[in-house]
Parts: structure tokens; sequence; C-alpha cells
């Protein structure tokens, strides 16, 4: 039995321990906004936040998160008013929407470590999120409207 | 083409009820849960229904992958119904030859069905004003419909839709020959950024995609196939795929034979109560493949294959149109450019991989699914299934949003492996795509060459042109004596070429084919949009012209160029070339509008550069406009610029979104792109050795839109073909590297 943190509730899970965080929240726990990309950590669709950290989940252990505190998108914010959230719609950021969850988690970690990233460290810190629709222009733009916005 | 085409184009408005007789008030659209539970509905035709607080629904017919249609459709109809945005719900439709074409592809929704997209809104509010009418007792004539609600003219009065909606449902429909449309300058919600319909979900994370579908007591599948196509399992050992820990089954799919159609491939599903068990369990399983079918596709090398489609269009091939006779010109070696530009096999890698979940009775089979053509989809399940044609309405095809497509998932092949194992299960089965499945099964791009050769002369003018090209046909998936383009694919960027030129010759090659072709964003518009820039970049040099002054010289005069001939039927993108004739006129212009707005023409260091091109695509003209600086054989894209004229806008952000992903897309292909085959397999597995753009090599990206009156052109499509030979274009002017062959990662760091 695994017990960890997710979106501020105390939880438990009985998988095998060498189950990656992706697959657990997807079919066991049927958060659905945490997205399969690549299975491999390359592409940054699966972001969630691991102690408010970045991490990927599709190659992360449930067994390495154990009584640990988990955030997906379900639990970024209460209402979807997270400044992250809040600047994707004003930049109408996402088209097709599938790799935006982690886009935004990856966003919202940065935010959380650097409140004014300069455009390099935008770019360092997203470019294991890939957009197949090519979002990158917004996101950018997103980010320093986020960072300029009171939390 | 017919294949995908045999949906009828009838009337569409007959086809969406809007005739005497046909509403159907028993015939109750889908509602949000809060309307369902509690209110009456009103429906005025298959698109449109409202309900007693006066909410309209409104169906979207065509898939949503990106582009924005979810929100354009419904855009659309409810400007001509003069419905208030913000009491907008939308539907989607299921797969229902009702709704007429479906199949979202072509960058066809809009430019392809503009008309009657607006016939079906403008008959809903011409059935809303004859119901006040009816109440005021007054003619038609003396009411109009405003925002929501109905006026009298005369007294101001005014009635809300909700309110006639009852009445309305109960009116016989308008001819839709006496149907008027809104002149353009009365437009109140098209050509505006109204609020994009699935934005709040997705940024809350509960929009729903194929793979979110989640049923009681579903099986996931993930399936095994064959490395190279048609070859069949032989044998196979599931023992230990079947120790992994929530493995259910493990079973074999049926055999499939050439042609490849868009079935599926065959081979060996691993099912399972969970995705990660599946994928491991498919790991685990040991399978002898049977190729003897397919000796020579087996063999199928990407390289060589492209040396050899490099060779031919080096000979003169079959003509598909001519002009004079370029055979009895004596080409000066010295004011002739001769080149052969080629492109490897290219993949769609949407971010979400394909997926489907089914679940088959005796009656029914339904299906949920990211589907860009759900009623093609929906006729081969019913095949699959032994279902006449009169019974097509047991097969229930939900449509989900797709997390991306590019041309891909308007293949049927994950839903009939979905419909397969649903059936010999008797269970809901989930079928998911690992990225490795769908970089190595997917329908690829075709591995393309194309030739040029034309003479300059003395005053820089261009003459005695020839042009090549060689690549699998996509109709070798249902023909596999399909060997060259059909008139339609060569209709894409190469024999509609716009150049006014005394003496031309454009040829085609016969090739064979070893790998499933498909559809990709911009279909041959990408080869043969890479050669055509490249070249004219090519004769500028040798002109010592300016790349702006080069194209402008090579369109020539104002004119409207119809490349149809006796040998040469032009398929114009299916659009009627009435309304949407070859204008050389709007390509001068945004050749001149890029080169302006990028500055082309501006001093830069001797190792930076900018290039242009220009393509008219899908019934639209985009230029591009590339700046990029070479360092040590290293390329950093520094700036880019698209110019498009695509008509009238419907949502103009959206149209801003395509361009500036269609750079992106573009960038994907011109410095990385590159599947290759070796002994009929696919080498690439995933974003490690198929890499895409990622954000660090995105650069500064402007998109100019220009305003226009004429009729819509596609949009998703039409900006990828421009930026790759412009990224291309820009290497040569900053470092005299002229790359003919893509990726450019094979010869410089990018």
């Amino acid at each position: 039995m695994i017990e960890i943190t997710l979106n501020n509730k105390n939880i438990s899970v009985d998988v095998e321990p060498d189950m990656p965080l992706l697959y657990v929240l997807r079919d066991e726990l049927k958060l659905k906004g945490t997205k399969f990309g690549c299975g491999v950590g390359q592409c940054g669709a699966c972001t969630v936040h691991l102690n408010g950290q970045a991490i990927r989940s599709c190659i992360t252990p449930i067994s390495a998160v154990n009584k640990q505190k988990i955030t997906t998108i379900e639990g970024l914010s209460t209402d979807g008013d997270h400044k992250v959230q809040k600047a994707w719609r004003e930049h109408k950021v996402p088209q097709c929407g599938y790799c935006q969850s982690g886009q935004m988690m990856s966003a919202a970690s940065l935010l959380a470590n650097n409140a004014s990233p300069s455009d390099e460290e935008v770019v360092e810190h997203m470019q294991g999120n890939i957009c197949r629709c090519g979002t990158y222009k917004r996101i950018k733009k997103a980010i320093h409207a986020a960072a300029d916005m009171e939390s | 083409m017919k294949i995908i085409e045999n949906v009828s184009r009838r009337n569409f408005i007959k086809l969406a009820g809007i005739t005497a007789g046909s509403f159907a008030l028993g015939v109750h659209l889908p509602l949000t849960k809060a309307q369902a539970n509690t209110l009456a509905e009103h429906q005025i035709n298959f698109f449109i229904s409202f309900n007693d607080l006066g909410d309209v629904s409104i169906i979207c017919h065509r898939s949503e992958m990106g582009q924005g249609i979810r929100t354009s459709i419904p855009q659309i109809i409810a400007d001509e119904l003069g419905a208030d945005w913000n009491k907008v719900s939308v539907v989607q439709a299921k797969a229902d030859a009702k709704y007429g074409p479906q199949g979202t592809a072509g960058s066809a929704s809009i430019r392809s069905h503009f008309t009657t997209i607006r016939q079906v809104g403008a008959a809903a509010r011409e059935m809303l004003e004859q119901a006040a009418a009816n109440i005021w007792q007054v003619n038609k004539s003396a009411v109009s419909a405003k925002k929501h609600f109905v006026y009298h003219n005369k007294t101001g009065e005014k009635i809300t839709f909700g309110e006639l909606a009852k009445h309305a449902a109960k009116l016989t429909a308008p001819d839709v020959n006496t149907i008027t449309l809104k002149s353009q300058h009365n437009f109140s919600l098209i050509g505006k950024n109204v609020k994009q319909v699935d934005l709040d979900n997705i940024v809350t994370g509960q929009a729903e995609y194929a793979q979110d579908i989640e049923l009681p007591d579903m099986l996931i599948a993930v399936i095994q196939r064959p490395k190279v196509v048609g070859a069949v399992v032989k044998s196979f050992d599931a023992s230990e795929a079947k120790k992994v820990k929530g493995v259910v089954d493990v079973i074999q799919l049926k055999p499939r034979k050439l042609p490849a159609g868009v079935y599926p491939l065959s081979g060996v599903a691993v099912l399972a109560t969970n995705t990660w068990a599946a994928t491991e369990g498919k790991k685990k399983l040991s399978i002898e493949w049977d190729t003897s079918n397919v000796a020579a596709a087996s063999k199928h090398d990407s390289k060589q294959f492209t040396k050899q489609l490099k060779a031919q269009v080096n000979t003169k091939g079959a003509i598909v149109r001519r002009k004079g006779d370029v055979y009895r010109h004596n080409y000066d070696e010295a004011n002739t450019v001769e080149a052969t530009y080629s492109i490897p096999y290219l993949h769609h890698a949407p971010m979400e991989t394909p997926a489907a979940t089914a679940i088959v009775t005796s009656e029914k089979c339904t299906i949920w699914a990211g589907t860009q053509n759900p009623q093609w989809a929906q006729g081969m399940v019913a095949q699959e299934l032994g279902i006449p044609r009169e019974e097509i309405d047991k097969i229930e095809l939900n449509v989900t949003l797709m997390g991306g497509a590019f041309g891909r998932k308007s293949k049927g092949d994950f839903i009939i492996e979905a419909v397969e194992l649903a059936q010999k299960t008797n269970k809901p089965v989930k079928v998911v795509w690992t990225r490795e499945d769908d970089v190595q099964h997917g329908f690829y791009h075709s591995s393309s060459a194309n030739y040029f050769k034309a003479q300059v002369n003395g005053q820089g003018q261009v003459d005695n042109l020839i042009a090549r090209t060689a690549y699998p046909p996509i109709a070798w998936l249902w023909d596999e004596q399909a060997k060259h383009p059909s008139d339609s694919q060569l209709s894409l960027g190469f024999a509609d070429m716009p150049f006014e030129l005394n003496s031309l010759s454009l040829e085609k090659h016969d090739v064979d084919s070893y790998v499933r072709p498909g559809w990709l964003r911009s279909v041959a518009c990408i080869n043969n949009g890479f050669a055509l820039g490249s070249f004219v970049d090519e004769l500028a040099v040798k002109a010592n012209k300016s790349p702006r002054a080069m194209w402008l010289s090579l369109i020539g005069s104002d004119r409207e160029d119809n490349p149809s001939s006796d040998s040469f039927k032009y398929s114009n993108y299916d659009l009627d070339y009435k309304d949407h004739p070859v204008d050389t006129k709007r390509m001068k212009s945004l050749i001149n509008l890029i080169s302006d707005k990028a500055n082309i023409e501006e001093e830069l260091p001797s190792n930076q550069g900018w290039g242009i091109s220009f393509l008219r695509s899908f019934g639209s003209y985009v230029a591009a406009a590339t700046k990029v600086q070479v360092v040590n054989n290293k390329i950093e894209v520094l700036e880019m610029h698209t110019a498009v004229d695509c008509g009238i806008v419907v949502t103009p952000d959206r149209v801003e979104a395509q361009m500036e992903g269609a750079m992106i897309f573009g960038l994907s292909i011109a410095l990385m792109g590159e599947i290759s085959v070796s002994n009929g397999a696919v080498e690439q597995n995933n974003f490690y050795d198929y890499p895409v753009t990622r954000i660090n090599q995105a650069p500064k990206m402007f998109v100019h839109l220009v305003n226009s009156k004429k009729p819509p052109g596609g949009i998703g499509e039409p900006g990828v073909p421009p930026v790759v030979p412009s990224i291309t274009n820009a290497i040569y002017h900053a470092s005299k590297i002229r790359i003919r062959d893509l990726p450019i990662n094979k010869v410089m760091e990018v």
C-alpha cells in the first residue's frame, strides 16, 4: 500500500510498486488531466508536481513518491484561477490542448521558484515540454504575463 | 479519392433537415446535464435547438484537432441565426450522414462549406422571425432578429428566441433558395475573436480526449504490430506476457492482406486492467512474423529509395502539363539552374497517440474515438461487423477531442482494432497506441524527389522550365498498381505552378510503394512547395536578382492562371474555380507584403540571411520569410513571418494560431524531420530519435493577416509549405550552403 498526498488529500493506493505515477493517476484514480505523450520522459505531457517541483510522472514509479505530496492539473487551483491558468486563457494558448496540462504544470513550478524569469530562463525550463501544435510563442507570453500578475 | 468521398454531395440543407415536414421534435439532441434534467427542448433543425431559457445548442459536425473548428462553425451558425454568443453551447455531432460530410481534412471545413453552414443558421433565424411575425400578425419583413431577440421593426417590441423557439419548431422550414444570408458588413460574430469553446476545460484539465475514455469493466489493449506492412503473425508465445500482473488476455488480431487500405495491420493484442500492464505485457510477447507475401517490402531501404527517386527525376518522365517544347531548347549551361530536391518520409506524431474505445453487443456497437472522419470510420465498422448500410444507426460513433491529428486520425485503423477486440472479448475495450507504435506504424508522408531546370536569359528573365516529381502515391493504399500521383495530387503545388513562361514541361514518374503513405498536414504541397520555393531562390541567385524580384517576375502579369489543360485536370482543392481562381495579383501582393513586413532587404551581417517563399494552397495564399544566423555550421533561426490572404476570416485569433503552428510544424520538417526505413522497418522510436521543434528552437514569430472579402480559403494546412523553403533559402543567404535534401540536420547543427 502506497500513501500519497494528492491535491491536498491523503490517499492510499494498492498497485505494483513499479507502476509509473502517470498510470496510477489516470487508470487507478481516474484523474485524466495528466496526459500520456511518450512514456519515456521526453515530451512533458505527463508533468505533475512532486513537493512543488515539476516531474515527469510517466517515468516516476509510484513507490518513489510514497508519503510525498503530488499535485496534478486538477489540484493546481480550486477554481481554475491559478495565475498560469488565467494567463493561458488570456493569451488563448491552447490549440488541441493535449499537452497544455503538462505545460502549465511546468510553468507553475518555474514561477514558484523564480517569480520573474527571463526569456532564457523560460526557454531553459520549458524545453522538456513538447507542443506539436506549436503554441510556444504564446506559452512564452503567457508565462511572462503570469509572472506580472498579483498572486 | 472515391473511397473517401463516398458520402454523396447532396444538398447539405436537405441533409440538415431544413425541408418541409422534417422537424423531429421527438429527436432530441444531446443536452448539457443541467438542461437535460429540467428543460424542454425545441429543435429548429438538426444543428440548432433551444431550451426554455432561450439557450441555444449548436451542433459542431466536424472534428476538433486544435484548429478551433468547435468555435468557428458554431460562430458562423450563431451569426446567421442572430444568436447571443454567451447563450450558445456547442454539442459535438456523432457520426451521422444527416449532417452532410464530416470528414475533417484538406482544410475544408469552412472553405468548402461556408455558404451551407451559414444557410443552416439563416434558415433557423427566418423561422424565428416568422414565428414572431405570426404572433404580431405582420409580414415577416416587418420583423428582424438581433442578439437573441426578434424585434418588431415599427414598434420596437421584442420577443426572446427562447419564447419563439417552440413556435418556430412547428413551422415549415424555408426553401434553401429563398434564404437570405447576411451581407458581410452585417456580420456580428464572423471576423470576431469570440470566446474559444474548449478553453476553460483545457486549462483546468477537464477536456476529454480519446485516451481519457473510461467505462466500467473496460480492458485496455496495447498491440504489437508487424514491422513490415503486410506481414502476418506466424506464431506467438504469450506465456511471459500473461505473467504480468493486470494482464487479462492475449489475443491475435485478424490477419490483414494488401492492399492495406486504412485497416489495421494485424498483430497480437495484450489486454489488461490498466495501461501499464498492457504496455509491459506487450514487451514480453514473442512473435514470429511471416513476411513471405511482402518480400520486396521487407527489403525496403529508404536511403536507397531516395537515391532511386532522385535518379528517376533526372530522366524525362510522363508529361503532366506542357507549353512550347523545352526539349528543342539548347540550354546555355552557364545560365541554367538544374537542381534535384528530396524529402524523406515524415510522420504526424500528434501529442495524443491514436486511441479508440468500443463496446460491441448483438444489438449495437458504441465507439468513442478521436477521428477526423467519423462517417468513414462508421462505414468501415459496419463492413467489419457485417451490418448493412440501412442499419448504420446500430453503430454509434462518438467523436472526442483529438490531441492533435495532422491527417493521422483520418484513418480508421485504430477504431477497427478496438471494435475487433471488443467483439472478441465481449467487454468494453480501449485500444491505446504507445509512442513507439505511433512512430513505427503510421501512414507516412511519402519520401519524394523533385527536379527543376530552367534558363535565365541576359535580362534575368526565366524560361524553358522543366519540373519533375516522383513519390509513392496515397492511392497505393487501395490499389497496389497505383504508381504515380493522380491529377488531384499533382494539383498540390506541382502542376499549378503559376509562372508566366513561354516554354515549360511538367512531368511525373512511376514508383513502387513499400510503406503506407498518408495525408500529412499540407500533403504533397510540402515537397512540391519546398522544391518550387528553393528553385525560385536559386534562379534569383543565378540572375543576380532579389528573391522578391524573381518571384514577381516569374508570376508575371495580373491574371487568372487556370492550369487545367487537355492533359491535366486541375482539382483546385475541390473548390469552384469561379469563386476561387488562381489569382496572380493576390500572389504578388503577398510577396510584396512579406518582403516589406519582414524587411527582408535590410542590411545584415554576412552570417545572417533572409529567405522567403510562397505557395497558394487549399484556396489560400501564404508567403513566409525566415531570418537565420549560421555560426560554425550551426544554424539559429532568429525570426519568422507569415503573411496570409485566406479571404473572409471567421476567427482571426485561430487563423493566427494556425499560422504560428505552421511555422513550428515547418521548422520540424525542415530542421529534423526524417523517418528512415531499413529492411522494411521504421528505424525511429520516440521523440528522442524523431525529434520535433521544441521551445528553444522557436524564433520570434509574426503573422500578417490580409483583410479580404473574398470567399474563405483553408487555414489548417496552407501555412506549412512556404515555411520550409524559407528556412533553407535563409540558410543559403547566410552561409552559401544550399540545402536540397531535407532535413537540414543531416549536414548542419540545428
